[in-house]
């Protein structure tokens, strides 16, 4: 079924009596050439390209809950492309381009916005680093423009720009940042991939990787075996666990990462914004919640819940920015799990285990990664070699030295 | 979350810089080869729970403690120094 704004009115007119389910419910086969272990955003999404790009729908993507429940919906929605590194720029540079063009693609309103990102600067090192940050952008064929504090005056005037401990100097304006419906991601890529005949198995937990002669075979699930040629683990936030059941142990720690919402309020906050003298970030979502968050919780959880540290640092950080949010009452907060990485990149690649792939490792950035994720999985799926946009996220890279450090912290698992 | 120090009592979060997992103690010998490097610096075994990582008392006593606890419910069952001295982490200067 094609959705349109003419479907939505004929439906109206017919009693919303022809709607028919978003994607099937299929019985799993005993064997299928491609799993995609994992039904989030970069599971589906790379189920989705593997028919699109490459004409493969032998698929079957297992999910141990239903689609859409697990960190696709955990996360603060922001999307954007404002790295500098070589190996992130290009990928992100590829994700927003598909973002562009992704609701017409999978004929699904995915409520991307692009509202525009600002990121504040507070010292003249810090508007250095921005400008080169900016350049950088530039660089890749992105937009970014670097503002004043009177530019950005005229587009958040809500700010604090009286303060003395942190003063406004400026900030970066990246114009085709944004937010998107996350859930809303997750929904249209599961839909269109079912379109194109990929079975989506709901409820069917992966519980063992079976392995021959360093080849895999297939998988255990709590809804029977299922052989393949190729599987792809797509867990990120459980990826030790699941990579574990091949006999890997991974360059991942994993953290809680919190998140707040407020009770829904009039527009007030038009683009997202985050403060650069302490982890804040910051945009209003279209039922008229400020959906905000800050820093990992700084030690390895999988609590899906933080603790009252960060929750502390977060409000101070906002209060400080933006004292007007001190009226909003917050709804409700809730930590989604966090692959770390040592360097804060993330990893796309082939495994020890011939025919097993690995899509992990997204930190705090996965959500925008979503498309270009999916994308160059699928590419590396099908065609055996590394799509040129993520050729550098690759599982050796830690042992080799050719780490991505964006923060320019170190390589080191406590640091990112 | 608050971890009882043997030296101090039970202390706020915020006093301690966490290190991680405490594989960090058993340092590969110099000559060892490059895959025991790879797998003391970055290979984790990462579990969802009980682990025993490693902080230290930044704003307390200054020791190196080894804690036992639970990822997934955040319990804390067992607080004790490290034997061996461990040297110093680099520092981020922005931290909770």
């Amino acid at each position: 079924m094609r959705y349109s704004g003419w479907k939505v009115f004929a439906e109206g007119l017919r009693g919303n009596r022809g709607w028919t389910r978003a994607w099937a419910d299929p019985a799993p086969r005993d064997s299928y050439d491609t799993l995609i272990i994992g039904g989030g955003g970069h599971g589906l999404a790379a189920a989705y390209y593997l028919a699109r790009n490459h004409g493969i729908t032998d698929v079957a993507v297992l999910e141990k809950g239903l689609i859409g429940q697990g960190n696709v919906g955990r996360n603060t929605t922001i999307v954007r492309a404002n790295y500098g590194l070589p190996g992130n720029s290009e990928f992100y540079s590829h994700s927003l381009k598909l973002w562009e063009g992704l609701e017409s693609e999978l004929n699904y309103n995915v409520m991307h916005s692009q509202r525009g990102l600002i990121n504040l600067f507070h010292s003249d090192g810090q508007r250095d680093a921005f400008a080169r940050r900016g350049n950088m952008m530039i660089n890749q064929g992105d937009d970014a423009v670097l503002l004043d504090r009177e530019g950005v005056r005229r587009l958040l005037p809500y700010l604090d720009y009286e303060q003395t401990r942190f003063p406004i100097y400026g900030g970066l304006y990246h114009p085709r940042g944004g937010t998107a419906r996350h859930d809303a991601v997750a929904w249209g890529y599961a839909r269109a991939a079912s379109a194109r005949g990929i079975h989506l198995l709901q409820n069917c937990e992966v519980t063992g990787i079976d392995v021959q002669a360093g080849r895999v075979t297939g998988v255990q699930t709590t809804r029977g075996a299922i052989r393949a040629k190729r599987v792809a683990i797509v867990v990120a936030g459980r990826s030790s666990q699941v990579a574990a059941m091949a006999g890997l142990r991974l360059p991942i720690e994993s953290h809680v990462l919190q998140a707040f919402v407020t009770e829904g309020l009039k527009p007030v906050i038009d683009h997202v914004v985050s403060f650069g003298m302490g982890h804040f970030y910051i945009s209003q979502s279209d039922k008229g919640g400020l959906v905000f968050g800050g820093d990992i919780d700084f030690y390895a959880s999988y609590a899906a819940r933080g603790n009252l540290p960060m929750v502390e640092h977060v409000m101070e950080a906002g209060m400080t920015l933006m004292p007007m949010i001190g009226r909003a009452r917050v709804l409700r907060s809730w930590g989604g799990i966090m692959d770390m990485t040592p360097d804060g990149s993330p990893i796309i690649d082939r495994t020890p285990v011939e025919g097993l792939y690995l899509d992990a490792g997204w930190n705090y950035g996965g959500f925008k990664a979503v498309p270009a994720s999916g994308w160059c999985l699928a590419h590396l799926m099908a065609t055996g070699q590394s799509h040129p946009v993520a050729a550098r996220f690759r599982l050796d890279r830690f042992a080799t030295g050719a780490v991505i450090d964006e923060e320019g912290t170190g390589s080191q698992h406590n640091l990112h | 979350m608050r971890l009882t120090c043997p030296h101090c009592g039970p202390r706020d979060r915020r006093e301690f810089y966490y290190a991680g997992a405490d594989v960090l103690l058993n340092r590969p010998a110099a000559d060892a080869p490059p895959e025991a490097w790879d797998a003391y610096l970055h290979l984790r075994d990462n579990p969802a729970g009980l682990t025993r990582d490693l902080w230290y008392h930044e704003t307390g006593c200054g020791a190196w403690l080894a804690v036992t606890r639970d990822t997934v419910t955040h319990r804390i069952d067992r607080v004790e120094p490290v034997a061996a001295p461990v040297p110093a982490p680099a520092r981020k200067g922005r931290r909770a």
